[in-house]
């Protein structure tokens, strides 16, 4: 699904990781740890195609993405839900219009949608915020709602970054069972994250891999590392 | 990005990009002043061609022979040029002017009672032609033999500077056009990059969630096309009405009272605002797809 084939990703000279050869599968749940400054959310990027490796190989989807057009970026994207440390909402649009944006982008009709988007927002806990504006959300409803909106087009792939890095603990286990439901329904997972409790809580609901940067290479970790 | 895209627009994808009612008002008040300009630029050009034409078709078929020689050699040199007139190919007739003409020659300069009679003034006689014209050299050398008061003056030292001025000033119009619709474009692909540059954030988010370029640039193309159509038709209708009210090209109508329209002519402002609002289309396209690539 997204496979890394001794990928490395250099800034100005240096490197911030190399030779990363991993395989992200179908269903599979992945966390990514690190320290600050480690290459979480660049590792993360080569993953939804904002970034393309300096060498190696990223493939999206048997996509080589160097050699994708930014058309089969944007499609490519549609199969990946994203979801941001700081949401990228639209503020001025209500929080369901912010929801159904990623359908409205690919053209497709949102009418047949509204009772999914109904359920979508009770399953996050958010019906009672539908027309409330991204601003007048707390830091925990705007991370579901941009789960809601990673989740809306049936993506293959969840790609979240610090999602509960500005929430508390018990938002941020809501935001994880959230994920694991995710996943256990076949949607591939992976999470930047440098909550060791969060993974210890996910590793007591499902499978998950545990990447950890060090060293300028990405290798698979314990938990209790 | 079809025209119908852009006239039809899709509703759901204008509310992605929020509203800025400083830079619309803006863009809207230029695409007028634009086009106010553009139909004044246009009515110089089509009033230039109309002198030009007139003055190219009046003063090319006609000239005139001078006759100045004492009182009492007057009438026998006048008589002696119209006979050499007579027998000189190409010219069809040769008319000599009474006095009153020549007096209402004079008026302007002199006022309307100016004793005509009384003052040794030359006489003259006009002469107009036929076909290709007549032989100018050898018509002046033959009355320079046979008439020695007479000077011959076939209208081209004026004609032709006069026609070339009309004629430049034409051009100049059609230049202003083209220079007005470059400043249109430049003014929309500014106001299109401020757009593009206040809305960066939303463009990258748009990105991130699968949009495609096209679909991004729609929302502004839209956006500033049909702004610059309601400009430039406001602007247009203003022209064309101050124009309207100008006064009358009279008998002794200058260039100035016959700047406008005539006829058909009337119909060539009503391009102006499709014109800008493609101007508009191009130079938002250009400046936000340049943007895009900019951002992954």
């Amino acid at each position: 699904m997204i496979e890394f084939q001794d990928a490395s990703m250099g800034y100005g000279g240096g490197k911030l990781f190399s030779d990363v050869s991993l395989d992200l599968k179908p269903g599979s749940f992945h966390f990514l740890t690190g320290p600050s400054g480690a290459g979480k959310t660049t590792f993360l990027k080569l993953c939804y195609l904002e970034l393309v490796p300096t060498d190696g190989r990223v493939a999206i989807f048997g996509q080589d993405s160097r050699k994708m057009s930014r058309d089969d970026v944007a499609v490519a994207r549609r199969r990946i839900g994203v979801v941001h440390q700081d949401c990228r909402f639209l503020d001025h649009l209500p929080m369901s219009e912010n929801i159904l944006l990623p359908l409205t982008v690919a053209g497709r009709d949102t009418a047949p949608e509204m009772g999914n988007l109904e359920e979508l927002l009770a399953w996050v806990g958010l019906s009672a915020q539908a027309d409330a504006l991204p601003p007048e959300l707390s830091g925990g409803e705007r991370q579901r709602a941009a789960l809601a909106r990673a989740v809306i087009m049936a993506p293959d792939v969840i790609v979240a970054d610090e999602p509960t890095g500005n929430v508390d603990w018990d938002m941020s286990l809501r935001l994880l069972s959230l994920l694991v439901e995710l996943n256990k329904m076949g949607k591939s997972v992976v999470v930047a994250t440098h909550d060791m409790n969060l993974i210890r809580q996910a590793k007591a609901q499902t499978q998950t891999r545990v990447l950890r940067i060090r060293d300028r290479t990405v290798q698979q970790a314990e938990v209790d590392l | 990005m079809s025209l119908q895209t852009i006239i039809m627009g899709d509703p759901r994808a204008d509310r992605v990009v929020p509203p800025t009612g400083f830079t619309a008002n803006l863009t809207v008040f230029a695409a007028a002043a634009m086009a106010f300009l553009a139909v004044f630029a246009m009515a110089l050009s089509f009033a230039s061609g109309r002198l030009a034409d007139r003055w190219e078709s009046e003063l090319a078929q006609s000239s005139t022979i001078r006759i100045s020689a004492p009182a009492d050699q007057m009438v026998a040199q006048t008589e002696a040029a119209l006979r050499v007139l007579d027998q000189t190919p190409g010219v069809a007739s040769a008319r000599v002017l009474s006095e009153a003409e020549q007096q209402a020659l004079l008026t302007p300069w002199f006022g309307p009672d100016l004793p005509v009679a009384n003052l040794p003034i030359p006489q003259l006689i006009e002469v107009i032609e036929e076909g290709a014209g007549y032989d100018a050299e050898g018509l002046r050398l033959r009355l320079q033999g046979e008439v020695p008061g007479a000077v011959l003056d076939d209208h081209t030292r004026w004609r032709k500077p006069l026609v070339a001025a009309a004629e430049r000033l034409r051009t100049l119009g059609v230049f202003s056009i083209a220079l007005i619709a470059a400043t249109t474009g430049v003014i929309i692909t500014l106001a299109a990059g401020a757009a593009l540059a206040a809305n960066a954030q939303i463009i990258d988010a748009l990105r991130l969630i699968g949009a495609r370029d096209v679909y991004i640039a729609r929302a502004f193309v839209r956006r500033f096309t049909l702004r610059t159509l309601i400009g430039a038709a406001a602007g247009t209708a203003f022209a064309m009405a101050a124009i309207a009210v100008l006064p009358p090209a009279g008998g002794e109508g200058g260039f100035l009272t016959g700047l406008g329209f005539r006829g058909v002519e009337w119909f060539w402002p009503l391009v102006v605002p499709p014109l800008a609002a493609f101007v508009s289309f191009w130079a938002t396209r250009t400046a936000a797809l340049r943007r895009l690539k900019q951002v992954t």
